[in-house]
């Protein structure tokens, strides 16, 4: 197995993943400017996901393109983390969950600026500028809604108390992620995972929300290894090419 | 024969499909032009990562390089550099105002929470008395702004740094 190449699918499965979850917003915001935000961040993540794809179509050297890889694997061949695969919920519970992501993305990005990849360095460049409004429009829903009514607060800590369970999983470390971090590819995810938690818990703080206090663990998405919700996902994304094989826009 | 500087003037009249004042170079899209008796190669950078102009802006470069000068066209897209906003000419900055699209300005970090980041001025009156709408506008590059003073609601291309 080509490590690199593994690694390439989770960057890109986690943009794929969490930029359809957030275009089913699309037609279906809370007011006609978050509609239009949800789009324009979905449609980021899409981006990013075709310049991560393209790379590990180079890297495979099997003649699979980028287009392949998004629409024609089977479910456990996808390497998201499981937080993104979490449906919707309410405004609120999308917000959560773009939170916990965004401010982990945020410091993987920086980190792997200096990859000793160059092509991973320069989408991470390009991919950073995005990530920054991402994750001050999500810090600030947080806020607002935590520290907002108490119907509010109420919802979006349930949020919390339902997803945080999934982010233990954003810094697990494989054999994968040893191999491709002792050849200064990527970052140790560990040294990351005390900055992630000191800026969410900031933000938390002024959200007036409580982190839950259980130490229970899920996620095996590295691994290919989903929750239910990968693939309705699925069906849905891949429906036109494998009911029209090869069909193009 | 073409030189570079001849397909550099072209290309000036190659225009953004989605801000159709600007052109590609005042855009600060194309970073490489070279010139072969066979063929022109250009090479250009996108804006935002998911920007859907980019194939159009592809076929559109081919398409009147073709024209012009009647050799082959290849368009590669690069990595490098990411494109910023100080990419864009002065000139395209001023094309912008013009047509109504506040340009970009230095803005603070985006650490700062409900803080505007920069005060825009309103295209048509100039004034400052400017609110932000939505920090994401009718496409990726742009925010939404409205004018306090004239009630213009307007577009403000945003800061990518």
């Amino acid at each position: 197995m080509n490590s690199l190449f593994e690694y390439l699918l989770r960057l890109g499965d986690d943009s794929l993943i969490i930029g359809h979850r957030l275009s089913e917003w699309c037609g279906h915001g809370p007011i006609l400017e978050e509609d239009i935000a949800l789009s324009n961040i979905a449609l980021d993540f899409i981006g990013q996901s075709i310049s991560i794809y393209e790379y590990a179509s180079e890297i495979e050297d099997k003649g699979r393109t980028a287009d392949d890889l998004a629409f024609l694997r089977f479910d456990r061949e996808y390497k998201n983390l499981i937080l993104l695969e979490q449906p919707n919920g309410d405004f609120g519970m999308t917000m959560m969950r773009q939170f916990l992501f965004d401010s982990y993305r945020k410091l993987l990005f920086e980190s792997l600026i200096n990859s000793c990849d160059d092509r991973i360095s320069a989408i991470s460049i390009k991919s950073l500028k995005e990530t920054k409004y991402h994750l001050k429009h999500s810090s600030e829903w947080v806020i607002r809604l935590g520290d907002g009514t108490d119907e509010s607060n109420k919802r979006i800590q349930d949020s919390l108390d339902t997803l945080w369970r999934y982010t233990a999983e954003l810094f697990y470390e494989d054999d994968i992620d040893i191999e491709l971090k002792s050849s200064k590819i990527i970052p140790p995810m560990k040294e990351l995972k005390e900055a992630w938690y000191n800026n969410v818990k900031e933000i938390f703080s002024r959200a007036t929300l409580t982190i839950p206090n259980n130490n229970w663990e899920y996620g095996e998405g590295r691994r290919g290894v989903h929750s239910e919700h990968l693939g309705y996902i699925l069906a849905e994304l891949q429906y036109m090419q494998r009911a029209y094989p090869g069909m193009e826009w | 024969m073409v030189i570079e500087k001849d397909i550099w003037n072209y290309l000036k009249e190659v225009f953004d499909p989605e801000i159709p004042v600007l052109s590609i170079v005042d855009l600060g899209i194309v970073q490489k032009v070279s010139v072969t008796p066979e063929s022109i190669n250009i090479s250009i950078i996108p804006t935002y990562t998911a920007c859907p102009a980019m194939k159009r802006i592809e076929d559109d470069i081919i398409e009147y390089l073709k024209k012009k000068c009647n050799l082959d066209v290849k368009v590669e897209l690069a990595y490098k550099p990411a494109w910023t906003t100080d990419f864009i000419t002065d000139e395209g900055k001023q094309k912008l105002k013009d047509y109504g699209i506040a340009p970009p300005e230095e803005e603070l970090e985006k650490t700062n929470l409900f803080q505007e980041l920069v005060k825009v001025r309103c295209p048509k009156c100039n004034s400052k008395f400017t609110k932000l709408v939505s920090q994401f506008g009718s496409t990726a590059c742009k925010a939404h702004y409205k004018c306090e003073k004239c009630l213009e609601p307007f577009d403000y291309f945003k800061c990518l740094k």
